[in-house]
């Protein structure tokens, strides 16, 4: 009855076409970013902000980059946790040899590396389809992942093989290294995660967004109507490995301040493939829906125990939460195989025309 | 010069100055890529029969072997540990089919695919619950397996046979030819040839799907039960061992992911590949490189025949 376009009159083309056509929409998305930047920050302690917010808001970018690919682009792949390792491994390298540039700057300069070596492994996605594709991917990250491991160089040759966070400011508050608070990381996390968000939205919104979605739904029609496969699928590829290496950096220098060359290992590729088809495919709401879910609930499990009293040692409740997560993921499959994005069109659609029912 | 001279030359000869640590080399390459071919084994029967690329198949595995050597370690005999293991299989493969096939039946093959993860994830939890997360090492004694090796003197040297490698493969070549007599000869190997091949015609002739999808499961597990007792005799069994079910992906989707004699060829040329690329151009570019090469030999062989070397040519209509 509240909720709907009735009323609400579009005097241009412009207007027509806004990512949220709806007034309370946009009320919605406003009341949520003001939460996100003034309450969050203010009130938030530091475990919720350091183990909750920061990993929750750069695993959603992570996803985000991954739905461009495989979600909107139709291509399959497993190789995303190495593409993060090279936007960390480049944005500490950039960042060790110019320490004096600003650190936001490389932080996205790391993206553009990933994007080129994403481009490179993407090259094979013309022949391959499908799950054929998923190896070349895997090539990648197991490639990768050896080169971090075994190529000193990238660590600056240091003894221990991992890399390690300096500090750095950005307006005289320190941002990364260990004396960064996690108030200010948290706030550069999500003005990154924000804007990129929103670019995202908006490529997927247009013409790059339907080439990409009519190669998705079969590539030689799209072929046929005048779609450069090679431009689409590698366009593809770079955007995607832009967004993933960037949250790379971020994971890195926002929130782990040190990593090792396990950090980016093929589990992180498959968690953050859970999350775009847990979240839904093909949207960038999902992305975050998803990411929330796989993050934040495997500790919601562990806090349950504790919270209704019961007392269990902690290999049990890993065991336990690991089995509710794997029951939990076939749970939702089966209610909603399309994604929890899709529930929430569906539950919009029902408010839409309440009381009545269609 | 050099570079080409060390990555073209150096390897053959090194491979002609000792004939047998070549042959030993290419041997424990063959006896790898057997028991890959039998985890690439599990993945295409069930993807054959039902389309779904199992991921869980690594974890069967482990599951299987986990369970064998935890209830032998209860006090259960190891033969009827085996036979309790094989029934458990069975109701895996039951319980999987009632609770996440058939509410997902004709969905996309990526959502059967996350599927499987919940599986995989159930699975490790569930193992480590009831047998403990502790590394064990597997029963072969107690299983009749024999050990020690089986030394040859050929071609100037010595090589060392491990017997139970060589048992290893005997029992899956057994194993693969009596799944080649059970698909062509039975009615039930003939109902599941059906269904892969269009599920809709099956079902029309009066196949049940249901029953189909409980058999490939079962022996799918059963395959998963074997691999898992060879890979757990060469390793400790523990769930650390499901990283070589991810070898197995490049061994399927060389073979091509349908095909029975794929996965076997597959598996053997990405074995003896990996094996002597590790062995000899290895050294050549710092070690190690077993974690990736499999990857790059499929990925060349895919370049020439995307759909994998027997797999079915993939005919694209508008």
């Amino acid at each position: 009855m509240f909720y709907r376009e009735a009323g609400e009159y579009k005097t241009t083309y412009a207007a027509d076409m806004a990512i949220f056509p709806i007034r309370q929409d946009r009320y919605g998305v406003a009341l949520i970013l003001i939460v996100a930047f003034l309450v969050i920050p203010a009130f938030g302690n530091q475990f919720f902000l350091n183990t909750m917010m920061i990993p929750f808001l750069i695993l959603s970018l992570a996803a985000i980059g991954l739905n461009l690919l495989t979600g909107y682009t139709g291509l399959l792949s497993l190789g995303t946790g190495a593409f993060m390792g090279v936007g960390a491994y480049a944005c500490y390298k950039l960042e060790t040899i110019f320490p004096e540039v600003n650190i936001l700057v490389w932080i996205i300069a790391s993206g553009l590396v990933s994007a080129l070596i994403g481009v490179l492994f993407g090259l094979p996605s013309l022949r391959i389809k499908g799950f054929y594709l998923a190896v070349a991917t895997l090539a990648a990250q197991f490639f990768l992942q050896w080169c971090f491991a075994r190529v000193p160089w990238l660590v600056n040759y240091n003894d221990s093989g991992a890399i390690e966070v300096p500090t750095q400011t950005l307006f005289g508050l320190p941002v990364t290294g260990p004396t960064a608070t996690p108030a200010t990381r948290y706030l550069v996390t999500l003005t990154i995660a924000a804007a990129m968000a929103w670019i995202a939205s908006n490529i997927v919104h247009g013409r790059i967004g339907r080439m990409w979605m009519a190669v998705r739904d079969m590539d030689i029609a799209a072929e046929l109507i005048g779609i450069r496969l090679l431009r689409a699928k590698l366009l593809a590829f770079a955007v995607s490995s832009f967004y993933v290496g960037v949250a790379g950096a971020m994971m890195v220098f926002l929130w782990f301040g040190a990593a090792e060359p396990e950090a980016f290992n093929i589990d992180l590729s498959f968690q953050i493939l859970f999350m775009i088809i847990i979240g839904g495919l093909g949207s960038i709401l999902g992305a975050f829906l998803g990411a929330a879910v796989i993050h934040l609930m495997p500790i919601a499990l562990r806090a349950v125990p504790a919270m209704v009293g019961l007392s269990i040692d902690a290999a049990r409740i890993d065991q336990l939460t690991l089995m509710i997560t794997g029951a939990l993921i076939i749970a939702f499959l089966i209610v909603e195989p399309h994604g929890l994005a899709r529930l929430w069109q569906t539950v919009k659609q029902k408010l839409r025309v309440w009381p009545f029912p269609y | 010069m050099d570079l080409l001279r060390a990555i073209f030359i150096g390897p053959l000869a090194q491979m002609i100055a000792a004939p047998d640590l070549l042959a030993q080399t290419i041997w424990e390459g063959f006896v790898a890529g057997v028991l890959y071919s039998l985890i690439a084994l599990g993945f295409v029967l069930i993807f054959k029969a039902s389309g779904v690329f199992n991921f869980a198949q690594g974890i069967m595995m482990v599951f299987a072997a986990l369970t064998l050597v935890g209830l032998h370690e209860k006090g259960v005999p190891a033969w009827v540990a085996l036979i309790l293991t094989i029934a458990v299989m069975y109701g895996l493969a039951l319980a999987i089919e009632r609770l996440v096939l058939r509410p997902l039946v004709s969905q996309p093959d990526i959502i059967l695919f996350m599927a499987t993860f919940g599986v995989t994830y159930f699975l490790i939890g569930f193992g480590e619950l009831l047998f403990g997360g502790n590394p064990k090492s597997m029963i072969t004694k107690e299983l009749l397996l024999p050990d020690g090796a089986v030394d040859l003197h050929i071609l100037g040297g010595k090589v060392q046979l491990q017997k139970l490698d060589i048992t290893a493969a005997a029992i899956a070549l057994i194993m693969v030819l009596s799944l080649a007599w059970f698909f062509q000869k039975t009615r039930i190997g003939r109902a599941l040839r059906a269904v892969a091949d269009d599920h809709q015609a099956a079902q029309s002739v009066g196949i049940s799907l249901d029953q189909i999808w409980v058999i490939v499961w079962f022996t799918a597990g059963v395959v998963a039960l074997a691999t898992g007792i060879f890979w757990g005799a060469r390793s400790d069994v523990s769930f650390a061992l499901q990283v070589v079910a991810l070898k197995a992906l490049p061994v399927l989707i060389l073979g091509g992911l349908t095909s029975v004699p794929g996965a076997i060829v597959g598996g053997l040329i990405i074995g003896v590949g990996e094996k002597l690329g590790e062995f000899y151009w290895g050294p050549l570019l710092g070690g190690g490189i077993e974690s990736w090469l499999a990857y790059f030999i499929a990925l060349a062989f895919l370049l020439v025949r995307p759909q994998g070397l027997f797999g079915e040519r993939i005919i694209e209509r508008i």
